[in-house]
């Protein structure tokens, strides 16, 4: 304390001395040291002063605190009193469920007024004097610092740590092995190694072994003749495979999230690329519904416009130019998948997806 | 020729001359006349009647042969259900160009002129009819059944329309300007002509693609989220983190704010 008290002034100085070498001391002699104006002085409240006040603010907060209590019981009584399905109609809302807004508010209320309860008593009542702490020294004497070091040195000398080097790696190697299975959980949870996953779809024909897969409507999973897309037209369409992990209840998000594809059905003249009207059966078109920005699914089409627009950060693609991105974040068109009529009269896709759908990844292009 | 005039008055040719002369009217008159002689001259007169309104408030942008102009598209095809989808939710006519035509609360027709001009439309090319009350009929939530039904409709929705009109119907934007409009309090019958005849930047929903049977699951899916009590309370709009976020930002802080004054208010 009696430290500080000798290093304030002589700083204050310094710093009056840098100032008045500035610019402001064109306006005349400044002080050589403002005067701390300290604390202002101290007010007394009525409750410090008026027992009846103190009595009164006493009262207010055990009411608070009264008041919670009744909350907390209303909330303990309609817990079990009001029937789960029962409900009311509040104005401005609708239908509400009448057990969920009772044990909403009551909760809310038990806490809330517990808390204005401690605050007004703090506010009223608690000692509200004005303390003044000084702030210490952060450092130790140089006495202390050297004693802590030697503390430290003394103990490794005891430990014989520097006669026995053999102890000292040991013990190292030990405890820096024994980050390793950190390190592995956080670099292994950044993905899977191997990226093949990334890059296939269960419209691959080996799905289907090698056959031509049938495009379905989802969720119905039933198969779509070319006759039944009329025109302008847009079905979402799941592969036939998909049916497998339907049954077998396993992966079936994994499997559905890369393989949303959308039909649709436009003028045939309407498309400009020849590649898209070579893989499209009479102006029927199929393409990935995953994003090639993020992978949201690209499901809002326009049927005037022929646009594609996803819903996440409105990309947009042009149907009638290969779903090439004409706005947004997105930077490749949404990859095709070729579609044909088998025997029966079915769409199929016999070939799969010709690149990797959705967005971007390292090792794509490997 | 002679005998005949020396017969004329015999008893019996009386009696022949008006047996031949019934046989020559009946026979005529079954010939003038089709066997639904009056119902077609009605849908003759309804077509008329339809062809007359339509050049009267349509043609300046349809053409007065609904061949479509700059201002207006073709209406061939379109079918019976379009014209009832548009006309009945006052899309059409439309009151001033725009990217897209609103529904109006204001009808400037009446039911009978509106099929009227849909009997017009219809006749020019085939096209969807205005649907059967059969699967615009609502199913009502209660049973095992109907629950089962309505959750399908519900998946439905969900692959197909939600994407656009929000995962509770409450419509959503669309690129330009242009939008999806809310689905709530709509009727079953406009729903059901807006998924077969695909109007504005809509996409057709055709009976081939989903069964008349589910689109009526849909409907009744959409008609059932519509009256179901909210248990979480306010839906803000059912627009999920926009409505919900102004809503946190402005009330939620706010009264936390309040709080974090009062609390550093002095005393005295």
């Amino acid at each position: 304390m009696t430290e500080h008290e000798n290093g304030a002034p002589a700083q204050s100085t310094d710093l009056a001395h840098a100032s008045s070498s500035g610019a402001l001391t064109t306006r005349g002699a400044l002080p050589e040291r403002f005067e701390n104006p300290g604390l202002p002085p101290h007010v007394y409240r009525a409750a410090d002063v008026e027992p009846q006040a103190a009595k009164h603010a006493e009262r207010q907060v055990a009411t608070l605190f009264a008041l919670s209590m009744v909350a907390t019981l209303v909330f303990l009584v309609t817990y079990f009193a009001i029937p789960e399905e029962s409900t009311f109609f509040f104005p401005g809302v609708g239908t509400i469920n009448t057990l969920h807004v009772a044990l909403g508010l009551s909760m809310g209320f038990s806490l809330f007024l517990i808390g204005i309860g401690a605050v007004h008593w703090a506010k009223t009542l608690m000692p509200d004097h004005e303390i003044v702490e000084e702030r210490h020294l952060q450092r130790s004497t140089d006495e202390q610092r050297a004693s802590a070091v030697n503390v430290v040195v003394e103990g490794g000398r005891s430990a014989q740590l520097d006669r026995r080097p053999l102890l000292k790696y040991t013990l190292g190697g030990a405890l820096g092995l024994f980050a390793l299975p950190f390190a592995f959980q956080l670099v292994g949870s950044l993905g899977p190694v191997t990226v093949g996953e990334l890059k296939e779809t269960i419209w691959d024909p080996e799905e289907n072994d090698g056959k031509p897969i049938r495009l379905m409507r989802d969720p119905e999973m039933t198969p779509i003749k070319l006759s039944d897309v009329t025109q302008g037209s847009v079905f979402h369409v799941m592969p036939e495979t998909l049916q497998k992990y339907l049954d077998e209840g396993r992966h079936v998000l994994e499997a559905k999230a890369k393989a949303a594809v959308i039909l649709i059905r436009i003028d045939p003249d309407l498309i400009k690329v020849k590649k898209a009207k070579d893989w499209s059966v009479d102006g029927v078109v199929a393409y990935s519904k995953i994003c090639t920005h993020v992978g949201c699914a690209v499901g809002l089409y326009e049927q005037t416009t022929h646009h594609l627009l996803c819903p996440c950060h409105q990309s947009t693609f042009d149907l009638t130019h290969d779903c090439a991105v004409i706005f947004g974040p997105a930077k490749r068109p949404l990859p095709q998948l070729k579609i044909t009529v088998d025997d029966a009269g079915y769409l199929v896709a016999p070939e799969g997806f010709h690149e990797p759908v959705g967005p971007s990844f390292w090792e794509r292009a490997r | 020729m002679k005998a005949l005039a020396a017969r004329r008055r015999h008893p019996a040719a009386i009696a022949l001359l008006i047996l031949v002369g019934l046989l020559v009217t009946g026979g005529a008159y079954s010939f003038a006349a089709p066997k639904d002689a009056n119902a077609s001259a009605a849908a003759a007169d309804t077509v008329a009647q339809g062809k007359t309104l339509f050049l009267a408030n349509c043609a300046s942008c349809h053409g007065t042969g609904a061949q479509g102009t700059n201002e207006g598209p073709s209406l061939y095809g379109v079918g019976a259900a379009a014209v009832d989808f548009q006309m009945s939710t006052g899309r059409m006519p439309m009151t001033s160009p725009n990217v897209q035509a609103p529904a109006q609360q204001d009808i400037k027709f009446t039911s009978d002129q509106i099929a009227a001009i849909a009997a017009f439309v219809a006749s020019l090319a085939p096209g969807p009819a205005v649907p059967d009350q059969q699967y615009t009929t609502v199913i009502e939530p209660g049973t095992q059944e109907n629950n089962e039904a309505i959750a399908r409709g519900g998946e439905i929705f969900r692959v197909n329309c939600a994407m656009c009109h929000n995962f509770a119907g409450a419509g959503g934007a669309l690129t330009r300007g242009k939008y999806a409009p809310p689905l709530q309090g709509i009727d079953p019958v406009h729903i059901y002509e807006a998924m077969v005849t695909g109007p504005q930047s809509m996409p057709v929903f055709s009976d081939t693609n989903i069964k008349p049977a589910s689109k009526q699951q849909l409907i009744s899916y959409l008609h059932a989220i519509e009256n179901r009590p909210e248990q979480g309370g306010m839906t803000l709009g059912n627009l999920g983190p926009v409505s919900e976020g102004l809503f946190a930002w402005t009330f939620g802080i706010g009264i936390l704010i309040g709080c974090a004054i009062w609390l550093g208010k002095k005393a005295a």
